[in-house]
């Protein structure tokens, strides 16, 4: 009887505290479908009658802001930037994994160095160094997450190097592998499991950062990614559009949720692999 | 074998080196340099010694009251946060039915970036208070519950995640063995799991410590420091030096030195409490 009771108590504060994590989600999409002057005054009520509007926030958000295009630039940046970072940061953790000399060790201290450092240390700075590289465009910004990211990327995968016996490398070379294809076709294929991770915590820190787009691009550019779209439908007008606002914070949302719907356990498993080694 | 490893150095290292120099090396140590220097662009920086710094702690310049803000945020954020989660861990390592859902969808908001999610937030507060006339910027005290409940509406089901791992971990023996010796399920709890899962408090406890303290996509969004700078944490106050008063870049960089010195001393801490940790078991 106790224990009956117990497990109706537990389940039912698990479904209030559903209900309070997806309310605001709920929230916003009620009030995409609402007519831009009934938000504010009837927040929580239903779209129907004549506060429901349809697609129009959809679509007056899309053409106010061109958040398709920014999407696009989103995912050109994202997808180039963590490719690099699994490609070139697994090279690297694994050169000064088995290269042991003073410089390797010193390389390494500088790159687990850089994940202490905060952003605005070298925001300024950095700025001005990819102005004169001619790094302030697409391809520029995924050469500079490749540097970011490179800390975080190299210590991760040093980490799981460590524990790959050395036998398994040295029979490839002795079957006559030069260092690249051993890294290749026996050492890469090992990592797969800590690439998934490594890409997953990029993944989604490249596609929500705010600051490094919109300071190196900026917003005079049709390169926008969508944190910089969404900053400047509301940054820039006092009179905001807040029809337009939930339509774009929706779509915003969308192709997260559909990312983490199907591939959710990988995220959660990478995600506290990446927090208990950072 | 390490010989001939070392010939593919401009292979394996070089190009991650390249870009590490750009985005980091390089900038941090020109940032360190221009601390002390008066500039408007990297190229005129005049040496003047410490008077950024003396000036980043004047009264004017807002920093200190940034840092009460930030410290007093990151306080109540850090143990409500992980408080929460904790209860949240413990009713869904009861082995109930329905267990996993529960954990995908309270560890979703977690993916939402800052921007997004604390223009949501400031939406949703703002509706609210709309019904009784004011705005999320009309009080300070406003923008803190604001940030506190959007912290642990993101944060919770994540640090969950590692408290539910943890407490997997703990020996269902050692759980029996109490029960046998007639432990309450509150001894149980003190005495058994709370102390076993310790390292993951750790870990929770300097995650959520150290993401609140440099939160800034949030603090931007949900108020953007209104009303009168008043919700402003430490990197927005970095931020608007840097690029809200022209001829204040020296000031911002020095701010921005002292803000690194104590996220170090942070880390650092983590790392001797960790050590210490491990010495003991």
């Amino acid at each position: 009887m106790r224990n009956k009771l117990g497990k109706t108590l537990t389940y039912l504060v698990l479904i209030a505290v559903t209900v309070v994590v997806l309310f605001p989600l709920f929230f916003i999409l009620l009030n995409s479908f609402k007519g831009k002057f009934f938000i504010s005054k009837q927040p929580f009520d239903l779209p129907v009658g004549n506060l429901f509007v349809g697609l129009e926030n959809y679509t007056n958000g899309l053409l106010k802001t061109g958040l398709l295009q920014a999407a696009g630039w989103s995912f050109f940046i994202t997808v180039v930037s963590a490719g690099l970072l699994i490609l070139f940061t697994s090279m690297t953790a694994y050169y000064l994994t088995r290269v042991k000399t003073a410089w390797t060790n010193a390389l390494y201290f500088l790159f687990v160095f850089s994940m202490v450092v905060p952003f605005q240390m070298v925001m300024f700075t950095m700025v001005d160094l990819a102005g004169k590289l001619h790094l302030r465009n697409p391809l520029g910004m995924c050469i500079l997450y490749l540097g970011f990211g490179a800390g975080l990327c190299v210590f991760m995968f040093a980490g799981f190097v460590k524990s790959i016996p050395m036998e398994i490398e040295e029979a490839a070379m002795i079957d006559g592998c030069n260092p690249l294809q051993n890294f290749a076709r026996v050492v890469f294929p090992v990592l797969r499991p800590t690439a998934v991770t490594v890409a997953i915590l990029q993944v989604m820190w490249i596609w929500n950062d705010y600051l490094l787009p919109y300071l190196v691009i900026g917003v005079s550019t049709p390169y926008k990614t969508i944190p910089v779209v969404i900053q400047m439908l509301v940054g820039t007008n006092g009179n905001k559009d807040m029809g337009a606002l939930m339509a774009m914070l929706v779509l915003s949302i969308l192709p997260i949720i559909i990312f983490y719907m199907a591939c959710q356990k990988y995220i959660i498993e990478g995600v506290v692999a990446g927090a208990v080694k950072g | 074998m390490e010989k001939t490893l070392k010939k593919y150095f401009p292979v394996f290292v070089l190009p991650t080196l390249i870009a590490f120099s750009f985005s980091f090396l390089i900038p941090f140590i020109q940032g360190v340099y221009l601390s002390f220097c008066n500039f408007t662009t990297v190229g005129n920086a005049k040496w003047v010694g410490l008077s950024n710094y003396k000036l980043a702690f004047s009264a004017g310049e807002g920093f200190g009251r940034a840092f009460l803000f930030t410290a007093a945020f990151t306080l109540v954020a850090v143990v409500t946060i992980n408080v929460l989660a904790f209860l949240v861990a413990l009713l869904l390592t009861r082995k109930l039915r329905g267990t996993n859902f529960f954990r995908t969808v309270f560890f979703m908001p977690n993916l939402i970036g800052g921007i997004v999610l604390g223009y949501t937030w400031q939406q949703m507060i703002n509706a609210v208070l709309h019904q009784h006339g004011v705005t999320i910027v009309s009080d300070p005290t406003y923008g803190f519950i604001g940030l506190v409940l959007l912290m642990n509406w993101q944060m919770v089901g994540y640090m969950m995640i590692i408290y539910i791992a943890g407490l997997q971990n703990v020996p269902g023996e050692l759980i029996e063995a109490a029960q046998i010796d007639g432990a309450t399920a509150m001894q149980t709890l003190f005495r058994v799991k709370i102390p076993m899962v310790m390292p993951s408090i750790t870990i929770c406890i300097f995650l959520t410590l150290s993401n609140s303290f440099k939160l800034f996509d949030q603090n931007l969004a949900l108020t953007a420091g209104a009303p009168m700078k008043k919700t402003q944490m430490l990197a927005l106050n970095i931020y608007d030096t840097f690029y809200g008063k022209n001829g204040y870049q020296g000031v911002g960089q020095a701010k921005a030195v002292v803000f690194f010195v104590i996220v170090a001393a942070i880390v650092v801490a983590q790392l001797l409490v960790t050590r210490r940790k491990e010495v003991e078991q």
